[in-house]
């Protein structure tokens, strides 16, 4: 027994390599890393590949690295390779010391047999509009990193998702990682997931909000748009603002504004807004208690 | 391991991988589910076929010590690697852990049974003496239908107690 359809397989020891492969074979291609997605899109017949390039054999890709880059905003940037699974970020300890709200998502993703397979990176490839590594990433200014046959580029995240399962990524590219700026400022974060039941299931919607020092925040979303989104206008009202109730309402009611939600098999267009809205209260108080020293654990759901 | 390797399709190429500690090797396609190599061709029949899409957890094995969904992976992709079943878990006897889930009456229909016992093995390979929170995050992606998990839960907080 196997898969219906049939497909060649390679392993590639290098990048070049792989990059070479994939420009030969464009759209008839298709990268495995974790192949949690993948797989199930071959075996259900939504995705019939001529060729398969693992690149699990490429070596460097499996690292989780802080490096220390004095800039203006930022101390340093830190880099996930693209075999690095959510189990890698969640036993990670630079993860759990400087980027605790990446550890705080990986605990709502999924069950632990996929966490151990899925990658950041692929999930951020596969860019669907429930993913939950895009919004959360998308508050630290993250960029994409992709190697190709013309070098190397940086892709924003903010630019990297096009709309569902689509992303600027071209012909012969792989993403080998993703960049991830610390912050100088001080700073907290939170993320808050809604999903049908505990265990695994795909957000129903998704809220992150990243708080500095002096009042300055950062919003985003998932699954209630095309892609994930950050909530610019939101950001722009908050800016330099105490939170009080007030400053709460009028930013849950630009809410309409920023995001799209639709109504699908995991929820309504008006159930989705409505509760995108209770998330972004939540959030939004409890980074901001986090920041103060007396918020709720990290891990510790809001909802 | 081998670091390069290209497989045509349809073309069967050879993949050695140690199997509950057994050197094995296998012919199979690029298009081989790695789930179906285990039962079929290796004849290991303890991982279940399930939902076949990563949501139930039946098909659960272990590679190279970690849970993973042997339905969502290719068997080519284990070349070199190690694969453990239930089969090689009980190759001395029964584990604590699968002494506490008899005591407790875990199980009932016994199908998710196989995946459950690796995915709260690899829990305490990792935590000894886990809390009831991780426990439950352990085999949260090990779908029960018989038992809401109350017994599955005691059982491996008592096998840990044990450690």
């Amino acid at each position: 027994m196997a898969i219906a359809h049939q497909f060649e397989y390679v392993k590639p020891g290098t990048l070049r390599e792989g990059i070479r492969t994939l420009a030969r074979y464009g759209s008839r291609a298709q990268v495995l890393a974790g192949g949690t997605d993948l797989i199930s899109l071959i075996s259900d017949d939504k995705l019939l590949p001529e060729i398969v390039v693992d690149i699990k054999g490429i070596p460097g890709l499996d690292k989780i690295e802080l490096k220390r880059e004095p800039a203006r905003a930022t101390v340093g940037v830190l880099t996930i390779g693209a075999l690095v699974t959510f189990s890698d970020l969640r036993e990670s300890p630079v993860i759990a010391k400087k980027f605790p709200v990446i550890r705080e998502m990986t605990g709502w993703l999924a069950s632990v047999g996929i966490r151990n397979r899925a990658t950041m990176v692929g999930n951020l490839c596969s860019a669907v509009p429930c993913c939950d590594s895009g919004p959360i990433l998308q508050v630290y200014d993250a960029s994409m990193l992709v190697a190709g046959s013309n070098g190397k580029r940086k892709v924003p995240l903010n630019e990297w998702f096009v709309g569902p399962r689509k992303t600027v990524l071209k012909r012969g590219e792989i993403a080998t990682g993703v960049a991830v700026p610390l912050p100088k400022k001080k700073h907290a974060a939170c993320f808050v997931k809604l999903r049908r039941y505990e265990g695994e299931d795909l957000a129903q919607a998704s809220v992150t909000v990243l708080v500095f020092a002096g009042n300055s925040y950062r919003v985003s979303f998932g699954a209630v748009a095309p892609r994930p989104v950050r909530g610019e206008k939101i950001e722009a009202l908050l800016e330099g603002r105490e939170l009080t109730d007030d400053l709460i309402r009028q930013a849950v009611k630009l809410l309409p504004e920023e995001i799209a939600p639709i109504t699908d098999i995991r929820a309504t267009k008006e159930y989705r807004l409505h509760m995108t809205g209770v998330m972004l209260e939540r959030g939004l108080r409890a980074a901001v208690a986090r920041l103060n020293g007396n918020g709720p654990e990290y891990g510790t759901s809001l909802i | 391991m081998k670091s390069k390797s290209t497989t045509s399709r349809g073309i069967r190429a050879a993949i050695t991988l140690k199997l509950n500690g057994e050197t094995r090797r296998v012919d199979v396609e690029p298009n081989d589910i790695l789930l179906d190599v285990l039962r079929e061709s290796l004849g290991l029949k303890s991982p279940k076929i399930g939902c076949e899409q990563g949501d139930c957890g039946a098909c659960t094995v272990l590679l190279d010590g970690k849970s993973v969904r042997a339905c969502l992976i290719l068997a080519i992709e284990v070349d070199g690697h190690e694969i453990a079943t239930l089969e090689g878990l009980t190759a001395d006897g029964l584990t604590d852990l699968q002494k506490a889930l008899l005591e407790h009456n875990s199980f009932q229909c016994g199908f998710c049974a196989p995946g459950v016992v690796l995915s709260a093995t690899e829990l305490l390979n990792n935590h000894p003496t886990p809390t009831e929170e991780e426990a439950k995050e352990a085999v949260s992606g090990n779908l029960c239908r018989c038992t809401g998990y109350k017994p599955i839960i005691e059982a491996i907080l008592a096998a840990g107690r044990k450690r």
